[in-house]
């Protein structure tokens, strides 16, 4: 009887589970939570070296993808010692303006913080925040603001 | 461009200040705005048309601008001018009040205009048509290329006479005018009259600039420019047209505001990616840190006597607004509601602090005590942010921005205005779109 109560709620919490993790990696076309992970806007640095990442909304935090994206770019730049870069920081339309630059800015040094750890000089990276200003996915949807939400590397020579 | 006006107080009749006179009630929405009729304005005989001023024309515009500026207020209903009982040089003189009542008035203003010697008189009087009395009566003198700014300021002494309150019509609007598709707009610093008339460009759109305020002195306005790719605060002389970099900071600044005394600069300086807030004396040129915290710290806004500042901060994981003492001490959070808080600006009377607030994907423009007690929220759109107050404190005006489709079509940015009660929300007309907008103090005091 006991082992009966133990199995229904075993059974129970199992479902409980699987229901959550449906929810959690519920998919929107090109998303992950609110973060993108399409390649529809991304540039190259070189081949297979993608020029960006993306953020969740009002977040700067690097996600597992962003990181091996940064790593990437690490790695390019580490043979590219003469190459400078600017990380331009980015912040959908949905916030006031203000306060998008700030998080842009924030978003754009948590990409530099990155590279400085697998070892590109920080004096090789500047960076700039253009808040709201500059949309790449001129859209009012949500997928727009995904791909708006973002950190670019540029080479400046 | 600041040209002198003078301002006389006609003392033919006595004006009486009985307690029967009308008043106008402006704390509560208005629902029943008084009837007001706008006599055109008397040509003096005397007068000399000169080439380009027709002086009867001159007058029709004054009166006009009068009008719209009491119908803006939506405290005031202008009468239809067909329906007026009298002519206007005998109405200046002594009105049949009881004429007048008939077509429902309750308060007239009556004017003559002469322009002679490339001088522009213009001599008004309000009467209340209820207590049958002469309620003030002016008299002002320029040159008459100024005639706009007589008509706004004839507005604010009639608002003044019969709200008991300052006006704002004798007023500026900075704003940034914006063109072009959204993903590569253009974007200038730009500058009108309250009304919207008399738009000029202060910049040439080379490079991007935002959020201009001015110093309630009202020669300096200080905004964000990318001037050569660096972001920074910058000082602009309206009159001289002269700007320069507010400071030496490694970094970006931004969110600048003026300190009530128009001494120093308020602003954000954001480096390895924390933002916070800094003040600049003007004259000494010291700097000074007022906050010190990992989080993002900005729009920062001074209150009246200066002795505060409200800001916002995500220091609590999202964005809020908080109030501290001017030295940075004290710092206490003022919003709690539902959803994100920004933009805090302080009212010019002191009372209130407006603000942005986002809540499930839809903005509001609200006022709530300097507490956070007492929220009002005003307006609610897609999405509209950053208020800024009419000097009397009674108006907001801010911009809106409207969703757009797959190919950022139909995006638009406007200005909008909204009294503090919550009624007579209006878009201002601009010549192109427009955001971040800045009231200016009074012109003439």
């Amino acid at each position: 009887m006991k082992f009966k109560i133990n199995l229904r709620t075993v059974i129970l919490v199992l479902l409980a589970s699987f229901a959550l993790s449906a929810c959690a990696t519920q998919k929107k076309a090109g998303m992950e939570g609110d973060v993108y992970t399409g390649s529809e806007t991304v540039k190259y640095l070189a081949s297979g070296v993608p020029d960006r990442v993306f953020f969740a909304t009002n977040k700067s935090s690097l996600t597992t993808k962003s990181r091996d994206t940064l790593r990437k770019q690490a790695t390019y730049l580490r043979k590219n010692k003469n190459l400078n870069i600017t990380i331009e920081g980015h912040a959908d339309e949905r916030g006031t303006r203000e306060y998008n630059l700030a998080l842009g800015e924030r978003r754009a040094n948590a990409a530099k913080d990155y590279l400085m750890t697998y070892g590109v000089s920080g004096n090789r990276i500047s960076v700039i925040s253009y808040g709201k200003e500059k949309p790449v996915n001129t859209a009012s949807t949500p997928l727009a603001w995904s791909q708006n939400r973002r950190s670019v590397t540029v080479k400046v020579n | 461009m600041y040209k002198l006006i003078f301002i006389t107080l006609i003392l033919f009749f006595n004006t009486t200040f009985a307690n029967s006179l009308i008043k106008v009630d402006i704390t509560r929405g208005n629902l029943d705005p008084l009837p007001i009729a706008v006599s055109p304005l008397h040509v003096d005989p005397k007068s000399e048309n000169q080439e380009n001023v027709k002086v009867k024309e001159l007058g029709d515009k004054i009166s006009k601008i009068i009008e719209n500026n009491f119908r803006s207020t939506g405290l005031f209903n202008p009468l239809a001018k067909d329906a007026f009982v009298q002519k206007p040089d005998i109405a200046h003189l002594k009105p049949r009040f009881e004429d007048w009542r008939l077509i429902k008035a309750q308060a007239l203003v009556t004017g003559k205009i002469i322009v002679k010697d490339e001088k522009l008189k213009v001599e008004f009087r309000l009467w209340d048509l209820t207590a049958s009395k002469e309620m003030i009566a002016l008299a002002f003198t320029t040159t008459p290329s100024n005639w706009r700014r007589v008509a706004h300021i004839i507005s604010d002494k009639i608002y003044q006479r019969l709200t008991g309150e300052d006006g704002y019509f004798d007023t500026r609007i900075i704003y940034v005018a914006e063109s072009g598709p959204k993903d590569r707009r253009t974007k200038k610093l730009a500058i009108m009259d309250q009304d919207g008339a008399n738009t000029k460009y202060l910049t040439l759109g080379n490079e991007l600039v935002l959020t201009p305020r001015f110093n309630p002195a009202n020669q300096l306005v200080t905004y964000l420019s990318y001037f050569r790719n660096l972001p920074r605060v910058y000082l602009l002389d309206i009159e001289t047209g002269v700007q320069e970099v507010v400071g030496n900071f490694p970094g970006m600044t931004f969110a600048p505001r003026f300190s009530p005394d128009g001494k120093k600069i308020i602003m954000s300086f954001a480096k390895d990616g924390n933002s916070d807030i800094y003040t600049m004396d003007l004259e000494s040129r010291v700097v000074e840190r007022i906050t010190d915290h990992s989080s993002i710290d900005t729009s920062p806004s001074y209150s009246p006597d200066g002795k505060y500042i409200a800001f916002n901060s995500d220091r609590s994981g999202l964005q809020q607004i908080y109030v501290m003492k001017s030295d940075g001490t004290n710092v206490k959070r003022v919003t709690f509601g539902n959803g994100l808080y920004g933009t805090p600006v302080w009212s010019p009377r002191g009372d209130l602090i407006a603000f942005t607030k986002v809540r499930k994907g839809r903005f509001y423009i609200g006022v709530m005590r300097v507490d956070g007690t007492g929220e009002r929220l005003l307006t609610e759109n897609f999405y509209q942010e950053a208020p800024s107050w009419s000097p009397n404190g009674r108006v907001l005006v801010f911009y809106r921005e409207t969703k757009s489709g797959a190919k950022g079509e139909g995006f638009s940015a406007k200005l909008w205005s909204i009294d503090i009660t919550g009624y007579n929300e209006r878009k201002i007309k601009t010549e192109t779109d427009a955001s971040d907008p800045s009231w200016s103090s009074l012109l003439s005091k």
